[in-house]
């Protein structure tokens, strides 16, 4: 039987009088590659914040591997990484520095081989001795997705991950996180609006509103109970339902 | 894939040395911020150089004392070098929005102070031992002189900059960017209560209650013991020892909460302009 990665159980997380993230649970399998699928302000990325430990809930809780995320999240954090748009890496430093200096913080091993071997991977080494504030978007995502493979995370997470790409950049990033996913059987929980994204890549989706999460299921199975066509009919037709039902209390 | 990685489960040196590996990489890659660090200084040893010179010939107190305007100027650089070279590290993250992405490796907030506070000593030892060298063939002046006591006075004023910095970050941490310019404005509210040209005899004596709590004002009355009288004061560099125990302790303290309070309130994610 596949263990658990991810056990998240009457998530909180509450901004003063606002509740961003509203007693929410889910379990993601070894393994998986699942989706939080929201709006803007569904709460996907406070979720995301909080398993990584850089936001403490209001009330809940998180393990990873086995492990309360609260209590010992540097047992945990060694074997994971994450990538956001929300974040960004010193721009001053090239691209070979940021990856040395991330390498050293994960204690990777035999650092100079891993980062030349992620170069050749993410066709990175073209600009590896360039400054990373001179990169484009396109470029930048690859070397943020260079760091979050450092060092070999066995769960990564991933925010809005090809947001801001071109299409091309975005199916490239797509098919690379196939590829590493099938690679090491690594889990995968990326935080998304890109219905196609979440449809192509992932085998279990977590619709998120107002900090609730409204549906769950595999993307085939969302849009056979829905009867629609792709995911993101799924998503009008549920965020149109909760609307209905906010009117009518 | 775990034998990738050799994360050790508690203190690592080496996360301290990846933090102080990327300040020394973003030295090494503007000359303009490696030259500040020299720069001023050199230029307040030499403005107050001259003014000693000056002051010697018009003084008989100051002609007493040679030195002692130098020797001030460069000690209380020690102090502000020390407390801005932790805040302008700390900003460095603020500033690339890069907190979020430290925070999720295995890095510990203590490793993190413990790189601040190293990188700290080596800009005060880029900034002021060039300047401090230079005071010789300008002015026949050799602050190392003082001898074992100045390694007193350093390391006081050092740490005192050390606390003041990481209880800048904090509020940096708790009120953002806004509160940015605390890192350069901040110290210069102690200067006159530190007695750094003057002795703390001459402030007000309710004043004097203030002075007499903070470190500075023990070492500057301790450098002024040595330079008139030859005498290294043991009450002053301990009672200066003992208070920056307990600034250090504020700090480091004060530092954890703040950072705590940004987990809570997701500061950690939203820490850029």
């Amino acid at each position: 039987m596949v263990s658990p990665a991810i056990e998240v159980a009457d998530l909180t997380k509450r901004f003063d009088r606002t509740v961003a993230v509203d007693g929410i649970g889910f379990t993601v399998f070894r393994g998986q590659t699942a989706a939080l699928l929201g709006g803007n302000g569904a709460g996907k990325t406070t979720t995301l914040s909080m398993l990584l430990g850089l936001l403490l809930p209001s009330a809940g809780k998180i393990r990873v591997f086995g492990e309360d995320m609260l209590r010992h999240r540097y047992r945990v954090l060694p074997r994971i990484n994450f990538s956001s748009p929300y974040v960004d890496l010193p721009h001053r430093l090239t691209t070979r520095q940021n990856l040395a200096v991330y390498g050293r913080l994960y204690g990777v091993r035999r650092l100079e081989e891993r980062i030349e071997a992620l170069a050749a991977d993410l066709q990175i080494g073209i600009f590896l001795d360039r400054p990373y504030g001179k990169l484009s978007a396109g470029q930048k995502t690859r070397v943020a997705l260079a760091k979050a493979l450092l060092n070999e995370p066995e769960l990564l997470l991933l925010d809005e991950p090809t947001a801001s790409l071109d299409p091309d950049t975005a199916d490239w990033v797509r098919t690379y996180l196939e590829t590493y996913r099938a690679r090491t059987g690594a889990t995968i929980l990326l935080a998304s609006h890109n219905m196609a994204e979440v449809e192509r890549l992932c085998s279990e989706v977590m619709m998120m509103r107002a900090g609730r999460i409204v549906d769950r299921g595999p993307p085939e199975e969302l849009i056979a109970r829905y009867s629609r066509t792709n995911l993101e009919e799924v998503f009008l037709a549920i965020a149109r339902r909760e609307e209905n039902l906010e009117v009518a209390e | 894939m775990t034998e990738r990685i050799a994360a050790e489960a508690g203190f690592s040196p080496g996360r301290v040395w990846a933090m102080m590996l990327r300040y020394l990489y973003l030295l090494r890659s503007s000359w303009p911020r490696a030259f500040e660090l020299v720069y001023w200084p050199t230029i307040q040893m030499i403005l107050w150089g001259f003014m000693t010179q000056f002051l010697q010939t018009n003084s008989s107190w100051i002609a007493q004392a040679f030195g002692v305007l130098l020797a001030a100027v460069l000690l209380w650089d020690v102090l502000f070098r020390g407390q801005l070279g932790i805040s302008v590290s700390f900003l460095e993250e603020m500033w690339s929005r890069n907190l979020g992405s430290l925070f999720v490796t295995p890095l510990r907030p203590y490793e993190w102070i413990l790189s601040l506070l190293a990188m700290s000593f080596l800009r005060v030892m880029i900034g002021v031992v060039p300047a401090a060298l230079l005071a010789i063939p300008l002015y026949h002046y050799s602050i190392f002189t003082l001898g074992l006591p100045l390694l007193a006075f350093f390391v006081n004023l050092l740490v005192m900059g050390w606390a003041l910095g990481l209880m800048i970050c904090a509020l940096i941490l708790r009120h953002g960017l806004g509160a940015e310019s605390m890192a350069w404005l901040a110290i210069f509210v102690l200067a006159p209560v530190s007695g750094i040209y003057y002795p703390v005899s001459v402030l007000p004596s309710w004043l004097q209650w203030v002075a007499w709590a903070l470190p500075s004002a023990h070492s500057f009355e301790g450098m002024r013991g040595v330079m008139f009288d030859g005498v290294f004061h043991l009450g002053h560099f301990l009672a200066a020892a003992a208070l920056n125990v307990v600034y250090l302790g504020v700090g480091v303290l004060t530092f954890l909460y703040a950072f705590r309070v940004a987990r809570v309130r997701g500061a950690l994610l939203q820490t850029g302009e």
